[in-house]
């Protein structure tokens, strides 16, 4: 090799090696990525993030702006791409549309869109399209009983691993003598191992020590044997994590007499479906619970029960916490960590502060939650007699006194909010907490 | 009064079934029950043909009483011929799975005044057995959903709220995903509804009825549902009560034949032992009196079993006591002969 070929070598990988493109030299040379080393989305542009939001039907738009609020408020660096899906639309474009963002964002925040079941089968669920086209195939439930929620069932923490893309909901029918229906429930040996290695990395990730398939495959021979051999074939190279099977029938039975036994399940889809919803039943119910949707390169969250929620919509009675806490594990997965802690601790906090929850109108509760993150270092507590003259005044000058490191919005709705919330005593004494 | 004795097939099965159906014979005499037994076999042997089927002499003496009476069955593994169970069911065409889940006083459980009725579609559904693998690696199993089987189900539904004054009629579907198949059980649903305007008809997702079940199960009255929506809701409501080991069930076919069944396992392990829990075995005998017409009957064992199981006194290992089956069975009869 002569020396100019050399030089002219290494002009062509001087790009690869360059410190200035890392990203490209890590492509060039190592081809597959190890899906641990999951780097953020690239909807990421001068520190914030843009994430896509779906609000859907019933009580998703308020939910969403209850999410929308609550991140303004704690500043959290991400933008929200608000794509609307009309579910009265016969058309797909709308689908389409909110595919591409999430396509585009890598990540969306998503409320339960309406599926009109007496339509034609031609309309398909917009939720299960969504769900089959971005290949997002681990549905991810983590049901753990709350302190201060009242439940028949104590100390449940059951991680639900559900595939999400095939099985009974595989929208494959047809009607050959009238009459005479038949549905197709497909399981493929791909999707079975792909779910099954999904549920067991996420046990050792999370330091489980047990994992239960439910199946049926008593009667159902052929495909749910092949999924349990798959999750058989998956565990045995998991030797630290306990291996078991249950029939699905067994385990709602279990579920309700000793829901303590369990600790991760995976299951196929319309199994999932059922067991997901007795967990999160056994809980709470589906106000409580969250829910994540994974697949190979999008993540999709949603509140866990998958509810439009219409009989409640536009009530301001609607629990926002599944939501909440659902845009939690959104700020988890863009690795925003410090944000979500943040606002897990205020919800957790103010769910079980019984005055706050006590409240039937959930608009104050959510400003709970903003006031609790205000974390102070210092308050005091002011005590104004309400008949006094100087009772206005001295509310005015309260609000002179800012923590500079905190935005504060108009000073009347920071006024209404800490009277609401921080109304204590006699009708006549009004407390108001200062925090700086 | 002249009191029509009928007859009725009792089939003990394996296990713990010889002794807890002596024990329903014996409850069943104390409380001078018009009612004569006729113990069958139900081994599968193999008929001329090839095919499996019950002995012939169980299935004349079915015929004949039309009432069945079945303790629990074992489920061969690999001898050859399938579960007994659904050898029944296609013999008699049983086409209908009635489990009424009540909360036992006496038996606590974390839920309370549970009261209501699952009706499962017991032929075709998921549970038709069709499956092929297509190809290598890809499975597909067929669920079969028929207009007929969907208008019997749904018109024994309605019947049975009717004769048992139960208000309202829930029918538990998944119309959203399987459109097609789900949608022609509701429609089915539907259309009987119309015929039944006293009984309140509401239509409920399958998902929405487990959550709503484990938070609030007193909102359900009856429930009807496809095959694998009523196996797996029916333990759940069972589970609630209980367990298998209180809870009755009867399956009803076509031809008015009519089995009904404890639908616990063998319980190998205390087998011949007399420690055997009768309840299930019991209430289903109770349900049977009630399809037969003697409600009198009926109640007065129900009200012994119940009152028996609410003292505590007495009481199986199982229900939390030490008591044997021989003197469960023993004090029950003596409340039955009190309350004469």
């Amino acid at each position: 090799m002569t020396t100019r070929s050399v030089r002219a070598l290494s002009g062509a990988l001087k790009p690869l090696f360059s410190p200035r493109s890392p990203q490209g030299y890590v492509v060039a040379v190592c081809h597959q990525t190890h899906k641990s080393t999951y780097t953020a989305p690239p909807a990421r542009y001068g520190g914030r993030h843009t994430v896509t939001l779906i609000p859907g039907d019933g009580i998703g738009p308020e939910l969403a702006k209850h999410v929308c609020e609550l991140f303004r408020f704690c500043c959290v660096p991400v933008d929200f791409e608000v794509v609307n899906v009309d579910s009265t639309e016969t058309s797909e474009d709308d689908i389409n549309n909110a595919i591409m963002a999430i396509r585009r964002n890598g990540v969306a925040l998503k409320g339960n869109i309406e599926t009109n079941h007496n339509l034609p089968p031609s309309y398909k669920s917009r939720n299960s399209l969504l769900r089959t086209t971005l290949d997002l195939y681990a549905s991810v439930m983590h049901c753990q009983s709350l302190p201060g929620v009242r439940t028949q069932h104590r100390n449940i923490d059951i991680i639900t691993i559900r595939e999400n893309t095939e099985g009974e909901y595989s929208s494959l029918e047809h009607e050959n003598v009238p009459g005479v229906v038949e549905s197709l429930k497909i399981i493929t040996r791909t999707k079975s191992l792909r779910i099954a290695d999904y549920a067991f990395r996420t046990a050792r990730e999370k330091g489980r020590r047990r994992v239960t398939a439910v199946h049926k495959a008593n009667i159902m021979k052929l495909g749910d044997g092949l999924f349990l051999e798959c999750c058989k074939e998956v565990a045995s190279g998991y030797p630290e994590i306990t291996f078991d099977s249950m029939i699905v029938d067994n385990t709602t039975m279990q579920l309700v007499s000793r829901p303590q036994q369990f600790d991760v399940m995976v299951m196929p889809n319309l199994y999932g479906n059922v067991v997901s919803n007795v967990c999160a039943g056994l809980v709470g119910g589906p106000g409580l619970v969250p829910g994540a949707n994974y697949g190979e390169n999008y993540a999709v969250f949603e509140t866990g029960t998958r509810n439009t929620g219409k009989s409640i919509a536009n009530r301001n009675t609607a629990n926002p916490t599944a939501m909440l806490l659902a845009s939690c594990l959104l700020l988890d997965h863009l690795k925003l960590h410090g944000y979500a802690s943040m606002i897990r601790k205020a919800i957790l906090s103010t769910i079980t502060d019984s005055r706050v929850r006590s409240h039937r109108c959930y608009m104050q509760y959510v400003g709970g939650i903003q006031l609790l993150l205000l974390r102070p270092a210092l308050y005091f507590d002011i005590t104004l007699n309400m008949s006094s003259p100087l009772c206005s005044s001295c509310t005015l000058l309260i609000w002179e006194v800012r923590a500079p490191h905190l935005k504060w919005s108009s000073p009347s709705w920071m006024q209404s909010r800490a009277l609401d919330l921080a109304h204590r005593g006699t009708r006549n004494q009004m407390t108001v907490r200062l925090y700086l | 009064m002249s009191k029509n004795v009928k007859t009725v097939t009792m089939i003990p099965g394996d296990g713990i079934g010889p002794e807890i159906s002596a024990a329903v014979m014996k409850i069943f005499e104390a409380a001078k029950a018009p009612i004569t037994w006729e113990e069958r076999n139900v081994t599968a042997i193999k008929g001329p043909g090839g095919r499996w089927m019950i002995p012939p002499d169980a299935k004349e003496s079915m015929d004949r009483s039309k009432i069945g009476l079945k303790g629990p069955l074992k489920t061969p593994i690999a001898a050859g011929h399938p579960s007994m169970n659904l050898l029944l069911r296609k013999t008699f065409d049983l086409y209908a799975n009635v489990r009424p889940c009540v909360s036992i006083e006496g038996y606590k459980t974390p839920y309370t005044d549970v009261n209501l009725v699952t009706i499962r579609e017991n032929t075709e559904g998921e549970y038709s057995g069709i499956e092929h693998m297509i190809v290598d690696g890809v499975v597909q199993s067929i669920k079969l959903i028929t207009e007929n089987a969907s208008r019997r189900i749904a018109e024994y539904a309605f019947e049975y709220a009717r004769n048992n004054k139960r208000t309202s009629v829930t029918a538990v579907h998944k119309a959203n995903i399987m459109r097609m198949s789900d949608g022609l059980f509701l429609r089915k649903c539907r259309e009987v509804a119309e015929n039944y305007k006293d009984i309140k008809f509401t239509e409920m997702y399958l998902d929405t009825v487990c959550l709503n079940m484990v938070q609030d199960p007193t909102q359900f009255d009856v429930l009807v549902m496809p095959n694998l929506y009523g196996d797996i809701l029916s333990d759940l409501c069972a589970g609630l009560i209980g367990g298998l080991g209180v809870t009755p069930s009867g399956n009803i076919g076509a031809n008015g034949v009519a089995i009904f069944e404890s639908v616990h396992g063998t319980a190998p392990d205390i087998a011949g032992m007399d420690l055997a829990n009768p309840t299930a075995l019991l209430l289903s005998a109770v349900m049977m009196l009630h399809h037969m017409g003697l409600h009198d009957h009926a109640d007065k064992i129900q009200t012994a079993c119940f009152d028996t199981i609410r003292d505590k006194k007495v009481l199986t290992k199982d229900l939390g006591g030490s008591a044997k089956c021989s003197e469960f069975t023993a004090e029950i009869c003596r409340r039955v002969q009190d309350l004469d």
